[in-house]
């Protein structure tokens, strides 16, 4: 096991060289530059942007950047924004908390969504509530929750008037109101992408569970005599779950990700909408931190998700 | 009434203690017309035409709440000396302060100067080589040290360090600043100028603490914690900030003008889009004011026929326009493109220019594309008022275009495209990616189609069209096509900057890593003296029409197609009270904002 754990950690090693190397070069052949708007601006003479762009390095060749952009990253300097001036490590910590909150509930309501409408409709294959659930699954993952995310906003913001459609990282209020007051502006944002993942859930918890309720096994147990309720909660949601779980687990790096699309238009202040905007500003250093650390979380998740398996089914073994 | 009450009263009016109606309701008291008051304020200086150009503060009190405030892109950083576009310098407004603002009528208004600079109280020198500020006393930092001169003189050394890599350096680097007394200091010119008003003015001018910023002023400038957490004079004091995120204030108790600020705390929110925006405030009424809504104009009427909030267009000096590039872009001079040696082969030719312009719909593109957003303009040079050229004509006609090429010479081929010498009217149209400028771009290919001239549409991401990426030949400063479009800016109510973009030592070339203004590379000596004759003319009158013969000379040769004004674009719900201006920031006078019972 031991020995199995050393060599995958040492492959992620070069896996993740190679990553920042194709990464950094992208974004460095990537035309444009920090400085759109003092382009135009005719206050500000060229020598100041020139000046800028050299006191940025932006003007030394991609090799002498990217080895200084490594170096530093391994002294666990992640950078510094072109944009914000301040290190990089700074602002995604500050938006960390957001982003697990958001995304993380978000998850959570897909598995609550997920678990029971999907044993339940694999329970009951071809009933009427299987019919239905998978009809509502499908519609639910082919909907773009941009579109779903507009659909809300445009529904229960606006010709409702029920919720907020900016959201706000601080909310002026104590005690329970600002309780209140977060649930209800992270109603919308959350909902949007829970019922998107629960969706696509639903069906994979559905033939997991169909895979196991045919097995032998638990005809034996219902042989036995055992109750309904004991042989689906004992015998097969438990063996039907092992795959979930890995698949959980591979969605972990997502849920520090952050979901760009729906946070750009509900105003989220999470990691999704830090990386769109640096992208759309051409700041690199925080392009290069925040997909390098997920990069970086998707190979760990991805080892977590092994690890996880082979303790949950134990006729996997990694000797 | 003794001479002493009335210099006392009037001190109080100065003061702002005492309203203006106030004081002319006192004089009536004792007899004194209303006129006579007035005129009486005017030659003590308490300055009616600064009153006239910033509207009334209505408030008595403080404790107006919540001011929330939506922008679509987001402030991320807090020092003024390192913003790089208007959403820093308006976040950073909030807490710093310059010595004066520009109104939107484009007059100065004093804000931490006690007064505006003037050759009648001696400010200004005669000779136009220095301007003397005399600042207002009893200004506090939001941390309680007093703001002096020291402050004022810090922040030119700070500004022109080139270690410091600000963006404000331009207006700091040519001028030298001495301390006179603890309230006075003196700007000093190498050349008579003008135009003095840009150091420490408007957006470039927000001053910083030196006690705070004095141990970060070269390369460590970034380590800086104030950068963060600033620490002004303005009338609104630090409270939260994440950049990228959120900037949030609250009062400044100590603020230097009675009864301001109006609300308790001040929230900017941004990103997410225009269009949401508009809605937050126009529609939802979650926010009181939305900034620079660059939606078009129908939607913004939709939303303002639900009746909770306003749209506000503020006219400045912005200009949509279209450049006809005077060098040839398709042949290369020492692997440089657009080479200034070369010329257009046919742009060279007045009737092809003259039909171009002539084939221009601004009315149509007024009418269904910008809106109340953008007038339709014949000028370059449109604002303020007094630079604006009565001489051009707005003329769009197909039939004229013909004709005028017709008699040039330039013939229909058998494909129905002009030609004339083996030079055929095929050009590439250039702009950036944003759906107004996609649509004038096309009305603009339908019209030349009639006229037998072809046109190829391009259009370029923003970030990419705007750089200033050497390695990359798409950028307007390169203009690697025979045509393009884009609007310019006019940060100042002073068109000094702005019509530098057509003298022939500002040409945009390797040599100057195409940095340079003058992007259409036409040349023109006439304009090159005027500009000149400009720079050092201290008669506002004569310097007026020398601004108004450079439009004219550059609209006339059609080397420049202005197509549409860009006024600024806003909304606020119907109780808020904001003080906008054209020249200056968003933000420039947020103590006088208030909101209506």
């Amino acid at each position: 096991m031991t020995q199995y754990l050393i060599r995958r950690l040492l492959i992620a090693v070069p896996s993740l060289l190679g990553i920042s190397v194709i990464l950094f070069t992208v974004l460095a052949l990537a035309p444009g530059d920090p400085f759109e708007e003092l382009a135009t601006n005719p206050a500000v003479p060229p020598e100041v942007r020139m000046q800028l762009r050299a006191s940025l390095g932006l003007d030394d060749p991609i090799h002498v950047r990217y080895i200084a952009w490594l170096t530093a990253m391994l002294r666990g300097e992640w950078g510094f924004s072109f944009i914000s001036r301040i290190d990089v490590d700074r602002l995604i910590l500050q938006r960390l908390p957001t982003t697990l909150l958001v995304i993380g509930s978000s998850q959570v309501v897909a598995l609550m969504i997920a678990l029971p409408v999907g044993v339940l409709a694999a329970t009951r294959p071809y009933s009427l509530f299987d019919k239905i659930a998978n009809t509502l699954a499908f519609l639910g993952f082919s909907l773009p929750t941009f579109f779903t995310g507009l659909l809300f906003i445009l529904f229960f913001s606006i010709y409702l008037d029920w919720l907020p459609f900016v959201y706000r990282s601080q909310i002026d209020a104590t005690g329970w109101r600002w309780v209140w007051e977060h649930i209800r502006q992270a109603i919308m944002p959350v909902m949007v992408l829970g019922l998107f993942q629960g969706a696509a859930w639903t069906r994979f918890v559905r033939s997991a569970v169909l895979d196991v309720i045919r097995l032998d096994y638990v005809t034996t147990a219902r042989a036995k005599g055992l109750e309904e309720r004991v042989v689906i909660n004992r015998h097969v949601v438990r063996n039907a779950l092992i795959p979930v779980v890995t698949l959980v687990a591979l969605q972990m790096p997502t849920v520090f990700g952050g979901a760009i699309v729906t946070e750009q238009i509900f105003r989220v202040p999470g990691i999704g909408s830090l990386l769109i905007s640096a992208i759309l500003a051409n700041d690199t250093p925080v392009i290069m931190a925040v997909t390098f650390v997920f990069s970086c979380l998707v190979i760990f998740f991805n080892l977590l998700a092994d690890i996880l398996y082979g303790w949950l089914d134990p006729r996997i073994s990694y000797s | 009434m003794t001479e002493d009450d009335l210099r006392q009263l009037i001190g109080r009016v100065k003061r702002g203690s005492l309203s203006r109606r106030g004081f002319i309701r006192r004089m009536a008291a004792v007899g004194i017309t209303a006129p006579m008051a007035t005129q009486l304020l005017a030659i003590a200086g308490a300055a009616p035409a600064a009153a006239r150009s910033v509207p009334a503060y209505a408030p008595t009190r403080r404790g107006g709440g919540a001011l929330k405030i939506l922008y679509w892109q987001a402030s991320t950083l807090l020092n003024p000396h390192f913003a790089v576009g208007t959403t820093n310098q308006d976040a950073s407004r909030v807490f710093y302060e310059p010595l004066a603002g520009w109104a939107a009528d484009g007059t100065l208004h004093p804000i931490l100067a006690a007064e505006i600079p003037s050759i009648e109280n001696k400010g200004l020198a005669e000779d136009g080589r220095s301007v003397t500020w005399k600042l207002k006393r009893g200004v506090k930092w939001h941390d309680g040290q007093d703001f002096t001169a020291d402050d004022v003189v810090f922040n030119w050394e700070y500004a022109r360090n080139p270690a410091v890599a600000s963006t404000s350096a331009g207006s700091y680097r040519d001028i030298n600043v001495t301390k006179i007394d603890d309230f006075t200091v003196k700007v000093e010119f190498a050349q008579p100028t003008p135009f003095w008003a840009d150091a420490f003015v408007a957006s470039v001018g927000m001053l910083i603490p030196k006690h705070l910023f004095k141990d970060f002023a070269g390369a460590n400038s970034r380590d800086a914690p104030t950068n963060l957490r600033p620490v002004g004079t303005g009338p609104y004091r630090f409270a939260d900030f994440r950049p990228g995120d959120v900037v949030r204030g609250e009062a400044n108790p100590n603020y230097h003008l009675p009864n301001r600020p109006f609300f308790d705390t001040v929230e900017i929110k941004g990103g997410g889009d225009a269009v949401s925006a508009a809605r937050a405030v126009l529609q939802t009424a979650d926010y009181d004011y939305a900034w620079n809504l660059q939606v078009e104009d129908e939607i913004l009427k939709r939303l303002e026929a639900a009746g909770r909030g306003r749209v506000n267009i503020i006219e400045g000096g912005a200009v949509e326009f279209i450049q006809l590039n005077a060098t040839d872009p398709n042949r290369e001079v020492d692997g440089e493109r657009s080479h200034i040696s070369t010329e257009h082969p046919a742009f060279r030719d007045p009737a092809v220019r003259r039909a171009m312009a002539l084939l221009l719909d601004r009315k149509s593109i007024e009418e269904f594309i910008y809106g109340r957003t953008g007038p339709a303009t014949g000028n370059f040079l449109n604002n303020p008022p007094r630079f604006r050229s009565p001489n051009t004509t707005m003329e769009f006609s197909v039939e004229r275009a013909n004709q005028v090429l017709d008699q040039a010479g330039w013939a229909r081929g058998r494909d129905g495209i002009r030609a004339k010498d083996g030079v055929r009217l095929r050009f590439v149209y250039q702009t950036s990616v944003n759906a107004p400028r996609q649509r004038t771009q096309q009305i603009v290919q339908q019209a030349a189609r009639r006229a037998g001239i072809e046109i190829e549409l391009k259009s370029i991401t923003a970030s990419v069209f705007f750089s200033s990426d050497v390695a990359n030949p798409d950028t307007f400063g390169k203009f690697y096509a025979d045509m393009q479009m884009y609007t310019t800016t006019m940060p100042q109510a002073d068109p000094q900057r702005f019509m530098n973009q057509y003298v022939s030592w500002e040409i945009s070339q390797r040599a100057n890593s195409w940095q340079g203004r003058n992007i259409t590379r036409w040349r023109n000596a006439e304009y090159d003296a005027a500009f000149r004759a400009a720079e050092g003319e201290l008669d506002p009158i004569k310097r007026a029409a020398l601004f108004i013969r450079m439009n004219d000379l550059v609209v006339g040769s059609n080397h420049i197609i202005p197509v549409v004004q860009r006024p600024t674009v806003s909304g606020n719900l119907n109780t808020l009270r904001p003080v906008l201006s054209g020249w200056d920031l968003t933000m420039w006078l947020l103590s006088d904002w208030y909101r209506e019972a």
